[in-house]
């Protein structure tokens, strides 16, 4: 099919199209080999998957087109734009070859360009929300289904028999209900694209995309029944075979949805095994989800619905099991493909419409179609919505109703059964191909295009993010056990109660038996979102600087009722994860320019922050595993941050203390601050150090990386650097631009480790795995100063005063060095340093003291601590902003090369 | 239930009831009914072993203090209007929420008391303060899976600060409900079928 259509594509892109030519000529010479040749042409070889790539290609570069424009792509939905796209490029090529021999070809779209979006569609469903509204969208999906379906039907059969549509359409009430029932379904490609434009309230949203995904199995067996029927005849059909098409709308709808939680299971099931080889957990998840489509579509089940309870069932297990860099990754491959087969979709959709030999045009027909669809589907979202109504603890509002009604889009699952027609069987294939072609362009384009500004003009309730909080978290729970509980009392085992029971069973059970069990510990919703807030809380601290030094030092940058200066973009950044619901299923695409920057910066700050997202400094061999030096990796990573902190403390001490102050007071550190202070030293396998001397930033930057490894436990694996990796090449941007860009200008230089930009890249997720407790140095480790710096400055502090000369404060500082390869390549360090001074870098004597004074007694420290935000505050902030904004600049630097 | 359930003459001080907790007529014979059920010595009330007979509430986290929210004050039987008082919290918010007699009390199922009831369920000392402890208990019930005491008191920690705003270490009333102030209470703490 697509070597066939292909080719069509690649006529406009002039390379492709000459390159069509050679195809014929190693085959037309091909009989005397001439020798050895230096150049061979075998186009024919790579043909398909060639153009198969240039296809999507095209579709690739015509979206980044599109979102040039910010203006238009706020007015257009991007699937309006695809199709024109396609109808102008099926113009092309109809001009150029004379005629036009591609189509959306129902195999490819059914196994190929579907798949994709309905698993990620069930995979990122918000299954709170789905269950909750599951009666109505069951309604509307089924219910209002087969009513479309029939209404439509018979509508145009009455209006043939009123002599309004050309006699040359012939086509008996069967065919017309066939007709019906393929043009009744509401589509989910199309619906995705236009809703997730349209910021609607998630119950809205989640009934009309839920309808679209769920009606599959009714339109599946519709069509099915109604084919198979007017294929028999209509004399031949016999009562038993009505009943059989009943029956096969259980069956096929259960079964497909049988075959999804099976696979689903499996799925959860065989994550659970994969922890020494991480590498293959995404493949998994398409493997089998894709198998469960395969496999639902083989026994003629309702594929689509398989695939989505496939999505459905297995996440939750799934996101426990396999590591936070699978996530991502499974996260995003699916967007993409996703994002890929809908650019494919609608494109192909514009290319097959200008294909006129499939068409066989009826006024009559077309606009009565037209009309009874948007007529039937309005008049039945209102009549369940009634009904609906009575059962419902929020009544949908007449608003909702019209959104429903005007949001049922036909797309590509209707144009993809209508090409599927017997011609011989239907002989008015054609007329219906056509209708079936303006009916989708008029939904999609004019709907589309439409339902944006009815919406808002309407004043529908949109959707609106806020952050989790670990009080309506925590609440949240309750209510749903007190509903529970008084439903207990009343007697009614109602919604409540089966949910409570269903979370008893598989928190007893299920979970047990699916998740592994580091896993398993630490999958509590409440805990969840406490490990976010902390992890927010790190970056939006880091993010202010040291802004949020105040006095009681008790601010906590997350809690949103004092947050007014910690409100930064940053803070938003866990949303998407949060347990709020995400309506937004191809989130990554819409907003993308927004979180992209959000995980950048916090991608710096985490850098320069914590521990675990710099693990990365090795160039890593393998490609293999990934999971090899993670230990020493880490154990490595403390030294250095505890190092380059300490560098960082010659140069300002005062921030740092600032730094010290506010975080560990605040959190959970006091109480763990020694248990992961003397862990991190413990695993670094280096004697205890001085706790007075070293920054204190780093002993609760350990804390934070203990804190994490807790909830990990036994095995090491890393809940790690949320969302990190993949947005790592935003970051030069975001440097640029925004408040970060004045400190950059004001301390150009202040790096002192430069990383290795490289193996950031190079090297995949770190992963468990015990490591031995050595230190590995690597080429890059060595730029870092590998120094104690406590006996350097114990032994060179008259130096220090007497002159501000890092390289020289450094050397002696080598000498107390613990048994430690990393003094074989000393000599580096000091001229790197000495590389990179900064111009004004000098140490005030006073601070020097009060740093020595610091490290002389850790006895000292508390009451230091409490005296110097106030000081560091005042001289840092607001006396000598540039200095105290070094600190930061360094991470930021740092990060914009990561 | 037969020709009993077509009365809800018979249940006592009927028209109160109604007015005090905007339940429906049949709503009222339906509690009326399960009332009737849970107290199995026909004594007229219940007490608190009547309650903890339904199985589900046995393994229900919350399950103890919803028993008790139906006994205040420590009384140990609880009559019908008092039963249906409870469970009128959990009744759906009407519609018409246009005009109200000032003068009235506010519904039992109004979000303030909503809240209240779910207030008084972390409140087991009822000062009107959710204290540090006692979010620590709620929290021990409601996180399930085994995290540390220490995890689970940093998170008491952390939850308490961040509701607490006046700083006193303790969630008040008025605190409790702005923590909560996004949260659509009308709809998830309804229960459609008590109309």
């Amino acid at each position: 099919m697509l070597r066939a259509a292909l080719p069509l594509l690649g006529l406009p892109l002039a390379a492709a199209g000459a390159a069509e030519e050679p195809t014929q000529e190693p085959g037309s010479w091909g009989e005397p080999p001439p020798g050895l040749a230096l150049f061979r042409w075998q186009w024919h070889e790579v043909e398909a998957p060639y153009l198969v790539a240039l296809w999507i290609l095209v579709a690739s570069l015509a979206k980044i087109v599109f979102h040039l424009s910010r203006k238009v792509t706020s007015l257009v939905p991007e699937s309006c734009l695809l199709i024109l796209l396609g109808l102008v490029l099926g113009g092309i090529v109809l001009a150029v070859a004379k005629k036009a021999e591609y189509q959306l070809e129902p195999g490819t779209f059914f196994l190929f360009l579907l798949p994709p979006i309905v698993l990620d569609s069930g995979y990122f469903m918000p299954s709170r929300l789905f269950f909750d509204n599951l009666g109505a969208i069951l309604t509307y999906a089924v219910v209002g289904t087969l009513w479309n379906a029939f209404t439509t039907g018979a509508a145009l059969w009455g209006l043939q028999q009123a002599g309004l549509v050309a006699p040359r359409v012939q086509a008996g009430l069967l065919d017309f209900l066939l007709f019906g029932s393929l043009i009744s379904a509401v589509d989910p490609v199309a619906v995705l694209a236009v809703f997730e434009e349209v910021h609607v309230n998630e119950t809205l949203f989640i009934i009309v995309f839920g309808e679209s995904l769920l009606n599959d199995a009714v339109t599946v067996v519709l069509y099915k029944v109604c084919n198979s029927f007017v294929e028999m005849g209509s004399a031949n059909v016999q009562v038993t075979d009505y009943l059989k098409g009943v029956a096969s709308l259980f069956v096929v709808s259960l079964g497909g949805a049988a075959v999804g939680l099976v696979f689903a299971f499996l799925l959860a099931l065989t994550t659970r095994f994969t922890k020494r080889v991480r590498i293959i957990e995404p493949l998994l998840v398409f493997l089998l989800a894709y198998a469960a489509y395969l496999t639902a579509e083989m026994a003629s089940l309702s594929a689509i619905l398989a695939v989505t309870m496939c999505g459905l069932g297995c996440k939750k297990y799934v996101e426990a099991n396999i590591s936070h860099k699978s996530r991502t990754a499974v996260k995003y491959t699916m967007k993409t493909l996703a994002s890929c087969a809908e650019t494919v979709i609608f494109m192909l959709l514009g290319i097959s419409a200008v294909d006129s030999s499939k068409w066989a045009w009826d006024s009559g027909l077309v606009l009565g179609t037209l009309f009874f669809i948007l007529f039937f589907r309005a008049l039945g979202v209102v009549l369940q919505t009634w009904m609906l109504n009575q059962f419902r603890l929020v009544p949908l509002d007449k608003i909702d109703q019209v959104v429903m009604s005007y949001g049922g889009l036909r797309g590509a699952v209707a144009f993809a059964l209508v090409i599927l027609l017997d011609r011989t069987k239907v002989p008015a294939k054609d007329y219906f191909v056509a209708t079936t072609i303006v009916v989708v362009f008029f939904t999609v384009i004019v709907q589309g295009l439409t339902i944006k500004p009815l919406v808002k003009w309407l004043k529908v309730k949109r959707s609106e993010h806020h952050k989790p909080t670990l009080n309506q978290e925590l609440h949240e729970h309750t209510f749903d056990h007190i509903l529970a509980a008084v439903e207990d009392v009343v007697g009614h085992h109602g919604y409540h109660y089966w949910r409570d029971r269903w979370e008893q069973f598989d928190k007893k059970y299920l979970s047990q038996l699916l998740m592994r069990r580091s896993a398993y510990r630490i999958r509590d919703q409440i805990w969840d979102v406490y490990y976010r807030l902390n992890i927010r809380d790190a970056i939006s601290f880091v993010d202010q600087g040291g802004h949020v030094l105040s006095s009681t030092g008790l601010t906590l940058p997350s809690m949103p009722s004092r947050n007014s200066v910690a409100e930064t973009s940053v803070t938003n950044l866990l949303r998407e994860s949060g347990s709020g619901a995400c309506l937004d299923l191809q989130v990554i695409d819409t907003v993308r320019s927004g979180r992209d920057r959000e995980d950048a910066v916090m991608h710096h700050l985490l850098c320069g922050g914590l521990y675990k997202p710099r693990r990365r400094y090795k160039a890593s061999c393998s490609r293999h595993f990934i999971s090899e030096d993670a230990q020493e990796r880490q154990d490595k990573e403390i030294f250095q941050q505890n190092m380059k902190r300490r560098l960082e403390s010659f140069k300002s001490t005062k921030h740092n203390i600032c730094f010290t102050k506010n975080k560990p007071r605040t959190r959970k550190a006091s109480r763990k601050k020694k248990d992961g202070v003397a862990n991190a030293e413990a695993t670094n396998g280096k004697p205890p150090r001085d706790l007075g001397f070293q920054d204190t930033a780093a002993v609760i930057l350990t804390v934070e990386s203990e804190e994490e490894e807790e909830s990990d436990s036994s095995e090491t694996e890393k809940e790690d650097d949320e969302g990190i990796i993949f947005v790592a090449r935003a970051t030069s941007e975001v440097l640029q631009e925004g408040k970060f860009s004045g400190s950059l200008e004001i301390c150009p230089s202040p790096r002192i480790i430069p990383p290795s930009p490289t193996c950031a890249e190079k090297e995949l997720p770190w992963k468990s795995g015990q490591g031995d407790l050595a230190v590995y140095v690597s080429s890059e480790t060595t730029k870092i100063v590998p120094v104690d710096m406590q006996t350097g400055w114990n032994q060179s502090i008259s130096s220090l005063e007497s002159l501000a000369s890092p390289p020289c404060t450094q050397a002696p500082t080598l000498t107390r060095l613990p048994p430690h390869p990393l003094g074989t390549e000393e000599p580096q360090a000091p001229l790197d340093l000495s590389s990179d001074p900064r111009p004004s870098f000098a140490f005030p004597p006073s601070l020097a003291k009060a740093g020595r004074s610091r490290s002389e007694s850790s006895a000292d420290i508390s009451q230091q601590q409490e005296l110097q935000p106030l000081m560091g505050h005042k001289n840092h902030t607001h006396l000598s902003p540039g200095t105290a904004n070094s600190h930061w600049c360094i991470q930021f630097n740092r990060g914009g090369r990561l | 239930m037969g020709s009993r359930s077509s009365h809800a003459a018979l249940i006592p001080d009927v028209e109160n009831i109604r007015r005090e907790t905007g339940f429906s007529q049949a709503s009222l014979l339906r509690l009326y009914h399960r009332f009737r059920a849970l107290d199995r010595s026909k004594k007229g009330y219940l007490s608190r072993v009547d309650l903890q007979q339904i199985g589900a509430l046995a393994v229900n986290p919350l399950g103890d203090r919803i028993i008790d929210s139906f006994f205040p004050d420590g009384s140990q039987r609880v009559d019908f209007s008092g039963f249906v008082r409870v469970l009128a919290h959990f009744r759906p918010i009407d519609d018409d929420t246009g005009v109200r007699d000032p003068k009235q009390p506010e519904p039992l199922n109004s979000r303030t008391n909503k809240l209240r009831f779910a207030f008084q369920l972390y409140d087991l000392d009822q000062d009107g303060k959710i204290s540090r402890h006692e979010m620590l208990q709620v929290l021990r019930l409601m996180v399930g899976v085994q995290v540390t005491e220490e995890q689970l008191e940093s998170i008491t920690d952390r939850t308490v600060q961040e509701a607490d705003e006046d700083g006193d270490g303790a969630v008040s009333f008025l605190e409790f409900t702005k923590s909560l102030e996004k949260m659509d209470i009308e709809q998830k703490m309804s229960i459609r079928i008590l109309k």
